[in-house]
């Protein structure tokens, strides 16, 4: 290269390009300072203190860990709420996650008629969780529903508190294990074929090699996909929302989160107080998905 | 990764292409009943939404659920008029359009600056992003609910008056939101082009804003296109930001719209799944026609490269 030595590097820049650097780096950032981090950084704020949402923000006291207090013992809601969080969590990282990962499985077997299984199971993916609710009603729906038509029972699958929240999971896992198995069936894809081979030659079976050999190379995508499992779980709203607005049964805490801002009753400390504690859990998984997602800079 | 490869067109092969020693074992039948039999009960749900639309009202009550026969455009037709569909359909358009826009434009810088770049602070910008793509956004309603409520804005830009109750203020939680997961894969699609075409192009005294528009942006296009489909769909089908920010009905996007009907269409199911299918057909159409590139965005994402 003759021009190397007048040529003092690529990130050489003039100043009219250090402002359209800058510029480019700075809207951005703002937009997302502004409507993101302030907001978090808000929310933990405002949950150690009185506000009411109604008076000025001069006039707000300090109340310590009062709120916290209060959810945890005269606020009724949150413990079922607490609880439903934890079942779903519990249905998508036992059943949905696995049943996705099967299916990727079976489906990277390449039999033919591979694209009509993968897009029948991952159709559910590009419909909104709101949707589906409504989809679904079809089939639990009381009087009109198929569900009872079949069984000729008379249960409200969407109303009755002791169904209602395992009728949505059944919708959520429809979804939820589709996506699932498309971002496995990538990882799959990624795996050096040449591992099976050797693993076969060694005389090893699919499910020892799938177990000991597959399994573990395929560690950042195993860790990608139960981080993801998690977030979904701790931010599952739209379904429980069309359903009944997250009362009955159907308790979250996201749903306590929004009642306590655009319902009635409008609770700034609570809510803030249960963000904060969604914002706590969130970050801890947040914080592993970077170290995953970024780890090979 | 090469430049020439398209990310979109090795992914569509790559997840279809069958694997080095697959079933040759015995019991060839027994994979694709298996298979058959899970992908129809996926389907079965859309089936059955699809099959009622159809159908009747008068007829189903007479004849129940388990029959055949009955069938009738009217669902649509009623739906359509009382959802006021052509109203929450452009409320999607202009809420979408602007967005997906605005977040692939974004990203796209964030991303250029990350790769072109060897800074030291790229990973913590990137990290900045992508970690409020993943915060619950309920957690952060209290805040931005109350700020945009006091955000006064001139009445030609939004005729709430507020930022509350306006397109704007959606779209641009939409894009605040969507800019991280968007900025990672660019950076990651852009890192693999060769440094030697900014090399030549420095040499050439092109500016920053040149290499970004003339040589950058054009060999990104697949990455841009899958992730404009995949952000279509995700800003199409968001349901909380748009239900709590926008208070009027009439304002609501197609997908929060979804609220209203419900009262209206309890007591028809037919009517509920006519509805259903027309929300469901613009995502629908994309998944069927640039199903590729919603995959290869959707993948991108989680697996490198």
């Amino acid at each position: 290269m003759a021009s190397k030595r007048r040529y003092r590097g690529i990130d050489q820049l003039s100043a009219r390009d250090k402002i359209v650097v800058a510029l480019m780096v700075v809207v951005p950032t703002l937009l997302v300072l502004w409507l993101v981090w302030l907001p978090a950084i808000g929310s933990v704020l405002l949950s150690f203190t009185n506000w009411d949402g109604i008076g000025p923000l001069s006039g707000i006291k300090s109340v310590g860990l009062q709120n916290y207090r209060d959810i945890a013992t005269i606020y009724p809601p949150f413990w079922p709420a607490i609880q439903h969080n934890l079942i779903w969590l519990a249905v998508m990282f036992f059943i949905a996650t696995p049943l996705g990962m099967l299916f990727a499985i079976l489906v990277d077997r390449g039999v033919a008629g591979t694209r009509f299984y993968q897009t029948s199971i991952y159709l559910p993916v590009v419909l909104s969780l709101a949707l589906i609710g409504f989809i679904w009603q079809l089939i639990y729906s009381r009087d009109q529903g198929l569900l009872n038509a079949i069984t000729g029972g008379t249960t409200d699958w969407y109303g009755d508190p002791d169904v209602n929240l395992w009728a949505a999971l059944v919708a959520a896992t429809w979804r939820h294990s589709g996506y699932i198995m498309l971002l496995y069936l990538a990882g799959l894809k990624g795996v050096d074929p040449s591992l099976r081979e050797a693993a076969k030659i060694d005389g090893a079976s699919e499910t020892t090699t799938f177990f000991r050999v597959v399994f573990p190379v395929m560690r950042p995508i195993n860790i990608i996909v139960l981080v993801v499992t998690f977030i979904e779980s701790l931010r599952a709203f739209d379904l429980v929302w069309v359903i009944n607005k997250g009362r009955n049964g159907l308790e979250l805490i996201s749903t306590l989160v929004t009642q306590n801002v655009v319902g009635e009753a409008s609770r700034i400390g609570f809510g803030s107080a249960l963000a904060t504690i969604m914002l706590a859990i969130s970050s801890v998984l947040v914080f592993i998905y970077l170290r995953i997602a970024m780890k090979e800079d | 990764m090469s430049v020439t490869a398209d990310p979109v067109e090795d992914r569509t092969q790559a997840l279809l292409k069958p694997r080095e020693g697959g079933p040759q074992s015995g019991r060839r039948w027994f994979l694709p009943v298996i298979l058959t039999v899970i992908s129809l009960i996926w389907l079965f749900p859309l089936l059955l939404a699809l099959v009622n639309s159809f159908r009747d009202y008068a007829f189903t009550a007479k004849n129940g659920y388990i029959s055949w026969g009955g069938f009738t455009l009217d669902n649509y037709k009623n739906a359509w008029s009382q959802g006021d569909f052509g109203l929450h359909f452009w409320n999607s358009f202009i809420i979408t359009v602007p967005a997906v826009l605005l977040t692939l434009f974004l990203s796209a810088c964030v991303a250029f600056v990350v790769a072109r770049f060897s800074w030291k602070i790229n990973l913590a910008l990137l990290g900045f992003f992508m970690a409020a793509n993943l915060l619950p956004p309920q957690a952060l309603l209290i805040p931005v609910y109350r700020m945009f409520r006091s955000i006064e804005v001139p009445f030609w830009f939004s005729e709430s008056g507020t930022l509350l109750n306006s397109f704007q203020g959606l779209i641009l939680v939409n894009v605040a939101f969507q800019t991280g997961f968007c900025a990672f894969v660019l950076s990651n699609y852009m890192k693999a082009l060769p440094k030697e075409l900014y090399e030549s192009a420095v040499i050439d005294g092109a500016s920053v804003t040149r290499q970004f528009f003339q040589i950058t942006l054009p060999l990104c296009r697949p990455a841009l296109a899958a992730l404009a489909v995949l952000q279509t769909t995700w800003i199409y089908n968001e349901f909380f930001w748009a239900t709590v920010l926008l208070q009027q009905g009439d304002k609501y996007p197609v997908t929060s719209s979804l609220n209203n009907l419900r009262g209206q269409f309890f007591t028809d199911n037919n009517l509920v799944a006519a509805g259903s299918m027309i929300i469901a057909i613009p995502t629908l159409v994309i998944f069927f026609v640039l199903q590729r590139h919603f995959v290869a965005g959707l993948t991108l994402g989680a697996t490198k490269g």
